[in-house]
């Protein structure tokens, strides 16, 4: 009998799962089910150059067609699953049909987290996920627009990039005292306000939202409370505030999950033959000795071919250093490592000269950098992360010596234990703080 | 119209027709090259479009940019010819271009 490979979800990580079941040399069916009527896509310039308009839409697939078919990947487009069945290892579609499986991957991804105030469901407010969510907005994003975004994160700050440049007025409101606060540390955090401001924006932090009233009572202008009383007018409302990651079938299924989808380094979840792979997956990172769900393209890629290589019977545990970027006016920020439970922060470079890099060490060892328009750093602490090498503080700061030299001279004693902390992968809350508050988000991927 | 020919790491070569000014790793991604991946979509962010571009086609490239050379330090098998294909963009000058794509990206 042909084994069959189900793959549920068509974003960054379903389609590298795909790809990577046939490179491993998996010769049944594979059928790759997405809700949203097109191939998979790259998300992250959804808020960058496609939000511009200066990427051609055809641009965003991953893949064309003509792979898929060459390498036979079935694909099902716009169709939802409702139900696993594992015992008979059967899913279901909500259209009715049925499909078996000897082998399913979960890459459900996630969705936006929806404001939650009195009259959020205004017209005038998108969110930033889909494709189809910038096509519903594209009419409203013109020059001279009053835009207000909601949400001091990734997708927030890109698209307050993107929008000031098109010309429209723009007010960014950031519940945190910085932007970024969830994923960077208050020094990069004040860098973008500061940047954001000079270029135009109108920034507010410590910010929440209380209401959405209609100004007009036409749909037509949104105004936008403030939980500090003020009322901001805006013709396009877009809030990113976060990813809610989709679990409800797993957990319907009696798959594990907590804050994501449960998996071990293999991809495997509680039940037997399913997997999960992507932003939807709550993993362990021997790097980190700990569990994280992340939501980027590196984490959505590695993973699916951690499961791929998996049901290929080639195992090949997943240790990847988690890296991520973002790309506003003429920066490109960077990040390499997860830099929560950092306690020294050491800037390298001038941050006036909107060159330089922050590395973060917890008990003088590295754990994650954000470098701006500063890649040879982000290259090297990938290097030093994923090789668990220890690089001295005052090494790091040094700028006599080049970035791609910061690994040449390593401490060998503390070399030998790679784990910044102990490399217990325990399921006990494991999770990081900022992911449960929902994640590193940021070119984020189904 | 450009010719580009991509040599896999097994020694096929396919020969492109290719549009001015049009990505080298979206090229090679739409016409299915193997061993090129474009996960960042062509940023220079991620350096898995790695290619090592003709010896004799060097001189006729433009100069490779900081953050270039900075990602190809995460390919494997960097050498003096190494470029990110999605840095390249198809010119007049590129005509005949040949890049040797690698067995995979790191």
């Amino acid at each position: 009998m042909t084994e069959t490979a189900v793959i549920v979800g068509g974003g960054q990580a379903g389609a590298q799962a795909a790809v990577s079941l046939r490179q491993g040399g998996f010769t049944g069916r594979v059928v790759l089910i997405g809700d949203e009527p097109v191939l998979p896509y790259q998300r992250p310039p959804l808020s960058k150059t496609y939000l511009a308009g200066e990427l051609a839409k055809e641009r965003l697939f991953i893949k064309p067609a003509a792979f898929y078919d060459k390498i036979n990947v079935e694909r099902i487009l716009g169709k939802t699953v409702s139900a696993i069945d594992s015992r008979q290892q059967v899913i279901s579609l909500s259209s009715g049909q049925c499909l078996s499986y000897q082998h399913l991957i979960l890459a459900t991804g996630g969705r936006v987290r929806q404001l939650d105030c009195p009259g959020a469901g205004h017209p005038r407010v998108h969110y930033l996920r889909t494709l189809a969510d910038v096509e519903a907005m594209q009419s409203e994003f013109t020059a001279g627009a009053r835009m207000v975004v909601i949400g001091g994160g990734y997708v927030g700050l890109e698209t307050a990039a993107v929008a000031v440049k098109h010309g429209l007025n723009v007010t960014l409101l950031v519940a945190r005292p910085t932007p970024l606060g969830r994923v960077t540390s208050p020094e990069v955090g004040k860098f973008f306000e500061d940047v954001h401001r000079q270029a135009g924006v109108t920034l507010c932090c410590n910010t929440g939202v209380s209401a959405i009233e209609d100004d007009a009572g036409d749909g037509q202008v949104a105004a936008v409370v403030t939980d500090s009383g003020y009322r901001v007018l805006a013709d396009v409302v877009v809030v990113g505030i976060g990813l809610l990651p989709n679990v409800e079938l797993a957990e319907s299924a009696g798959v594990a999950c907590d804050d994501g989808i449960t998996v071990d380094e293999y991809g495997r979840t509680s039940v037997g033959n399913i997997y999960a792979a992507g932003d939807c997956a709550n993993h362990p990172n021997p790097i980190y000795g700990r569990r994280l769900r992340l939501e980027s393209v590196q984490n959505a890629v590695d993973q699916g071919k951690t499961v791929a290589a998996t049901i290929c019977g080639k195992d090949k545990p997943y240790a990847q250093v988690p890296w991520f970027w973002s790309d506003q006016y003429d920066l490109k920020l960077q990040t390499a490592g997860i830099n929560s439970g950092y306690d020294q922060a050491l800037v390298r470079g001038d941050i006036a000269s909107r060159s330089f890099a922050v590395f973060y060490l917890r008990e003088g060892r590295l754990l994650a950098v954000d470098a701006i328009n500063r890649p040879a750093e982000f290259v090297a602490a990938r290097n030093i992360l994923s090789k668990g090498l220890s690089v001295s503080a005052e090494r790091l700061q040094d700028e006599s010596i080049p970035a791609k030299a910061l690994a040449d001279q390593t401490d060998p004693l503390v070399t030998e234990n790679t784990a910044p902390e102990s490399a217990q992968l325990s399921a006990q809350s494991g999770v990081q703080k900022r992911s449960q508050s929902n994640a590193i988000k940021h070119d984020r991927v189904a | 119209m450009i010719k580009v020919t991509y040599i896999d790491h097994a020694g096929t070569a396919r020969e492109i027709e290719v549009e001015e000014g049009v990505d080298l790793m979206d090229v090679a991604v739409d016409n299915l090259v193997p061993g090129i991946d474009g996960d960042c979509g062509g940023v220079a962010a991620c350096a898995t479009c790695h290619v090592h571009v003709d010896p004799a086609w060097q001189d006729k490239l433009p100069p490779m940019g900081e953050e270039e050379d900075a990602m190809l330090e995460l390919a494997d098998d960097r050498n003096e010819n190494s470029r990110l294909a999605c840095q390249l963009k198809a010119s007049p000058e590129l005509d005949g271009l040949i890049l040797h794509t690698p067995i995979g990206q790191h």
